[in-house]
């Protein structure tokens, strides 16, 4: 291997490369050839850093010089200060808030200390696409040790150990769930499966994506590690079409290490063998769940089908079947490879290691970030979110997606881990955290996780496909000020019938969101339905729009921009609106320069 | 085989291992309401109505799918049990047209005695509905989304039990339809029209495309000759209808029925029976002996007629080229009977009561007249005919048994067993083995082809230098698995095939009473409905053998000739072409 002097990482995972990262490689390449430097220097496309608000980012090693929101046109400059001069060029330097005018290199920053890095270690660090870049990070390393030196019930022993649990959602002891498919008798073909859940479905969420975009190694190692434990020897990666960079680089690695016959037969000289596909779902939300998903994979229409039996033994074309989400197996090498005391030693008394989570809505890092299970909200969102927009007040977080509900401020110190979630009446879930202020309408935020779910739902089921419906039809009215009273009462009526009866986990935790704003906010839903009134000032129909006639001057800008002709007057004299003909949209306070247009 | 123990309502129970909940409540007589369960057929757990309660478990279960386990407590009737079951029928009655006073399957509704029993009085959570499409374009089949519950029931019928596959789920959420590939309608896809969707749906989303009117208009007529015939296996249905146990055999009030809802004459599709085993023995004995194709298949069922024209067009040589027994009736009335009677046959009007929904698609197959006139005018269910009781406000159980009409009205116990799975192929042979051996032979029940197994095989030694091979199917799927082997050549051994679309055969066919899912779980209404028919063949009829029908006997002396006759091949012998599975 060259020896180089420099290495410049650009963010490649689907944020940075949508902001326009690839094309920064292309013009860092020209630019290091027209100085002559392009031996000496190295590019690498890595996976995702987590700052994805900042995108597109660029590292330079060995400085550690962090550049964020770098344009095509800021290349020839970088390169010529930073890699022919040897000086950072500041203007392009990340200047964490707050921070005077100091930059700091990458480990400094805010955003990453706190986090601890287990399953995101080598995003942002590797280039996906080279296995050797993996295996001199100690890549497979664990795969040869367990195939070599441990019995498979030795790995599930060290798994259980370990306390890691399904990163999913559920929070099912992965161990456990290996024991239950390794005892499971085959039938005479003996065939076993391991399937990889990659199909992540919470809006905003992009954990799992990540993690194949920027280490997909680490999802081939630890399901041949699976594998080995329970007696498989064929895999499936599920994974969303609408992840194509994922696709793409999960592809190239599972070549890649057919070629270096670390998939295949006999691997590491053993006779283990383990064959790996990717199978690609169509984007439907409740193909993330287990048995939907396996129903998808068998070509079948993606509906949950009733436990028991259980995947571990009747699971993927009715064999036994061990079913994990990515960001449980990238745990699994680091364990192998550390021991399971090295992992225990992290996070809560029940919660062990790290949970990676999707980091948006009104926050300003916007990003993808890895804590330690037992880290507060506050730590979360202030600490590495690095706090709210525009001073704005802190309202509530929802975990857990649409499956999810919300923290609400009171609770900001609420360590997050699997119990204490469930015992506020939230949940941990893939890992979406969606941060809202005192300008969201809890009302709201409830009527769009179900607008989703509803949407989402399979159809098997009445209590899911009907009753969330029916649901969102009640929270519809509630918006549109038509609520009417037993609106509330009903709504949990529903929400209790649904959770108790649905078929699978997505009609069980939807009414969640709607559950759990009742719950720390019954306060909004009654001034919505008694006082026909939104307190956050969100829902359209309950806000009226008015000039106040002492302030207005009559210029006539607002009756211009007004896209519904409400608003009329006399030049010089106030105008006013029309409210039967109001739309509501906001187009006149925008315009008014006199800040005489309220909104109540 | 081992045994579990758990227990129900605090009361232990041992059953063998692989029970559901649901079958094990019924030993103890609690009696789990079901509404999307369908014995072995469909039982995917999905419309929550059977939701139990285990304790420790975190979700209410679906009892129809949930094996019974060593040491759990079930609770079927406790106040979260019932308080679920009750939002899961509203929710399902919020997306229902509840237009029940006008539906076909009021007061025979599996959802509406479930809202009685669940003790529904108010729909709290009224809203949007989502079916609204009517599929009428089938000659058969209606397809009402505004009914459907999406119960699945019809979808694993269609797909499983007949494998035709033309329904399915589409859409998600809320927007779910069960519906034909592309939004098609049923004409316009690869349906066989057998109706088994029909008797399997548990509210009015599918039914048949009634014809009564057309009766009525015809019966009203003073122009027309209005003449019905009735297929084998309605009168061993149709008392269900009027409170009868199932496998009792009506005739004689269906006849008296008939008489006086105002058909001029009341005949019996058995005889055309008869004369089909007439032409269709002749046809397989010249087949073998000419070196024909074999093996030869049956032609009665027009659920399998369309079945082999769509989906297996390649073996159509196989098929007997005769006509099925109502459009022989249908045909001999036309010509025979028109001409002896002095009838225009235009001015006839001939109406067939079958247990089949294809039926009304078979009558108006363009190979199917005799001279430019159409064999079959109407044909009707046996479900329909039980409306056309009712509206003609016949007392039906207190009408008098009569018999059918003179000549079309006779027939034998050869005929009447063509109602059950191998009915066709016994009758065949107790006249091939008669006049092969030119003889009156009194061994005559060939047990090895009756019955509800998925396939029957036997070797008959007909003569004894001829032992024939014979196999009877029925239902699609025994069907697909019968034609796949024929095209593979893995028949070419077996003489002679009987096939009918529907399981169990007529008894079970797509026009029959329909009985709810409840009672199928511990009936087998295909077996009890044709101890009906083997019965009247064994204790009611004078002939057993169709070849001594006297009627029968009289009609080729004086009209047709011989069996395959150039006159009987001009009446009652047909063609077949190849169906689009599209179109």
């Amino acid at each position: 291997m060259a020896f180089k002097r420099s290495q410049i990482l650009v963010c490649g995972g689907t944020g940075c490369t949508s902001s326009g990262s690839m094309k920064l490689v292309t013009e860092m390449k020209k630019e290091l050839l027209k100085h002559d430097i392009l031996d000496e220097v190295e590019v690498v496309v890595t996976g995702c850093f987590g700052l994805c608000e900042l995108g597109p980012v660029v590292i330079v090693y060995p400085e550690g010089t962090f550049y964020s929101r770098v344009t095509a046109a800021d290349i020839p400059e970088m390169i010529e200060e930073h890699l022919v001069k040897g000086r950072p060029l500041e203007r392009l330097e990340y200047k964490e808030k707050g921070d005077g005018h100091h930059p700091l290199s990458i480990n400094e920053l805010g955003f990453f200390k706190t986090q601890k890095r287990i399953v995101l270690a080598n995003c942002g660090v590797i280039n996906p696409e080279d296995i050797d870049e993996y295996i001199g990070f100690d890549g497979y390393l664990a795969l040869e040790k367990v195939l070599t030196t441990m019995q498979p019930v030795d790995v599930i022993n060290t798994i259980k150990a370990s306390g890691l649990r399904g990163r999913g959602g559920g929070g099912f002891p992965t161990g456990l769930k290996w024991q239950f498919a390794h005892d499971a008798v085959p039938a005479e073909d003996g065939i076993k499966y391991v399937v990889c859940n990659a199909d992540e479905g919470d809006p905003g969420a992009f954990m799992d994506r990540s993690v194949l975009e920027g280490d997909p190694h680490a999802i081939i190692e630890a399901m041949s590690i699976a594998a080995y434990a329970i007696g498989s020897s064929k895999g499936y990666v599920y994974v969303r079409a609408e992840y194509p960079i994922a696709v793409k680089r999960l592809q190239i690695a599972i070549d890649q290490a057919k070629d270096y016959g670390i998939l295949g037969e006999n691997i590491f000289e053993t006779d283990f063998a383990f064959d790996l596909e990717i199978r690609l779902g169509a984007g439907a939300f409740v193909c993330g769940e287990e048995t939907a998903l396996m129903n998808s994979i068998e070509g079948k229409r993606g509906e949950p089908r009733p436990r028991p039996p259980f995947p571990a033994n009747k699971g993927l074309f009715g064999k036994p079947t061990v079913l994990n989400n990515v960001e449980t197996y990238a745990n699994v090498p680091k364990i192998m490879l550390n021991g399971a005391e090295w992992f225990a030693s992290v996070g809560t008394e029940k919660s062990k290691g790290t949970k990676v989570f999707a980091l948006g809505g009104k926050i300003n890092n916007t990003g993808l970030l890895e804590i330690p299970m037992g880290t507060t909200l506050r730590e979360i969102i202030y600490d590495i979110g690095g706090g709210i927009p525009n001073g704005k007040a802190f309202k509530a977080a929802q975990t857990g997606g649409p499956s999810g509900g919300c923290i609400p401020a009171s609770l900001i110190d609420t360590e997050i881990d699997y119990d204490n979630l469930l015992s506020i009446g939230c949940m941990m879930g893939s890992g979406g955290l969606i941060v809202m202020d005192e300008d969201n309408c809890m009302v709201d935020i409830a009527r769009f996780f179900l607008d989703f779910t509803q949407d989402e739902s399979c159809g098997k089921c009445p209590p899911c496909r009907i009753g969330t419906k029916r649901m969102l039809e009640i929270l519809e009215r509630i918006c549109d000020g038509k609520g009417v009273e037993g609106d509330i009462e009903r709504l949990q009526e529903l929400a209790e019938g649904i959770k108790a009866s649905a078929l699978c986990g997505l009609g069980q935790t939807a009414p969640n969101p709607v559950l759990s704003t009742i719950r720390y906010f019954r306060d909004e839903y009654e001034a919505h339905i008694k006082e026909k009134r939104c307190p956050a000032g969100v829902c359209k129909h309950l806000l009226n729009y008015t000039i106040d006639p002492d302030t207005c001057k009559g210029c006539g800008i607002c009756a211009k921009k007004c896209p519904a002709d409400a608003i009329s007057g006399e030049k010089k004299k106030p105008y006013s609106i029309d409210l039967t003909k109001c739309i509501k949209c906001g187009a006149c306070i925008e315009a008014c320069p006199f800040g005489s247009i309220s909104r109540a | 085989m081992k045994e579990i123990t758990f227990k129900i309502n605090g009361q232990e129970i041992t059953v063998p291992e692989g029970t559901t909940i649901l079958e094990a409540a019924k030993t103890v007589n609690i009696d789990i309401p079901t509404l999307c369960y369908l014995k072995g057929i469909n039982e995917i757990g999905a419309c929550r109505m059977c939701l139990v309660e285990i304790k420790g478990a975190r979700a209410l279960q679906a009892s129809c799918v949930y094996p019974v386990a060593n040491g759990i407590e079930v609770l079927t009737n406790s106040p979260k049990v019932r308080k679920a079951r009750k939002v899961n029928l509203e929710l399902i009655l919020s997306d229902h047209n509840r237009e029940c006073t006008t539906c076909v399957r009021s007061e025979n509704c599996e959802l509406q005695a479930l809202a009685k029993e669940i003790g529904v009085s108010d729909i709290p959570y009224e809203g949007e509905k989502s079916g609204k499409l009517i599929d009428d374009l089938s000659a058969a089949i209606v397809r009402d989304e505004s009914k459907c519950i999406l119960c699945n029931r019809c979808v694993s019928v269609c797909r499983d039990v007949q494998h035709v596959a033309v329904l399915g789920k589409v859409g998600r959420g809320f927007t779910s339809q069960v519906q034909p590939v592309f939004n098609k309608s049923l004409a316009e896809v690869g349906c066989i029209n057998c109706g088994q969707c029909i008797i399997n749906c548990p509210v009015g989303a599918l039914k048949e495309k009634s014809d009564i009117s057309a009766v009525w208009k015809a019966l009203s007529d003073p122009t027309k000759t209005v003449i019905v015939q009735t297929a084998p296996a309605v009168r061993a249905a149709l008392g269900e209808e009027f409170g009868y146990p199932m496998g009792t055999s009506v005739k004689g009030k269906m006849v008296a029925a008939l008489r006086r809802i105002g058909f001029d004459k009341v005949f019996d599709t058995d005889f055309g029976a008869d004369v089909t085993i007439m032409e269709e023995g002749t046809e397989l004995i010249g087949r073998i002996t000419n070196g024909g194709v074999l093996p030869m298949i049956t032609s009665c069922s027009p659920g399998w007629i369309s079945y082999i024209e769509t989906y297996y067009p390649e073996a159509i040589p196989h098929l007997s080229s005769c006509k099925s027994p109502q459009n022989m009736t249908g045909a001999l009335l036309k010509s025979h009977y028109a001409k002896t009677n002095n009838i225009d046959p235009k001015d006839m009007v001939v109406v067939s009561i079958m247990p089949c929904t294809a039926k009304k698609y078979e009558i108006k197959r363009e190979q199917l007249n005799v001279d430019g006139n159409q064999d079959v005018d109407i044909s009707i269910t046996t479900r329909e005919l039980a409306r056309m009781i009712k509206e003609a406000s016949l007392r039906f159980r207190e009408l008098p048994d009569e018999a059918f009409d003179d000549y079309y009205g006779e027939s034998t116990g050869a005929a009447v067993i063509f109602g059950a799975t191998g009915g066709v192929m016994e009758a065949a042979v107790r006249t091939l083995a008669d006049i092969l051996n030119k003889k009156d032979i009194q061994e005559i029940e060939y047990t090895a082809v009756r019955g509800v197994q998925d396939i029957k095989t036997a070797t008959i030694d007909v003569t004894p230098d001829l032992a024939v091979n014979v196999l009877v199917g029925h239902g699609g799927k025994n069907i697909d698995y019968v034609m796949k082997k024929l095209v593979a050549g893995e028949l070419d051994d077996t003489h002679f095939i009987e096939l009918m679309g529907c399981p169990g055969g007529c008894v079970n066919g797509g026009g029959q009473p329909i009985v709810p899912a409840k009672v199928k779980m511990d009936l087998d209404i295909r077996a009890e409905r044709a101890k009906a028919l083997y019965d009247e063949d064994a204790h009611v009829l004078e002939y057993r053998k169709s070849h001594q029908n006297p009627s029968v006997i009289k009609l080729y002396d004086e009209f047709l000739g011989e069996p395959n006759s150039h006159k009987a091949h001009h009446i009652l012998h047909t063609t077949y072409s190849q169906r689009p599975k599209m179109v």
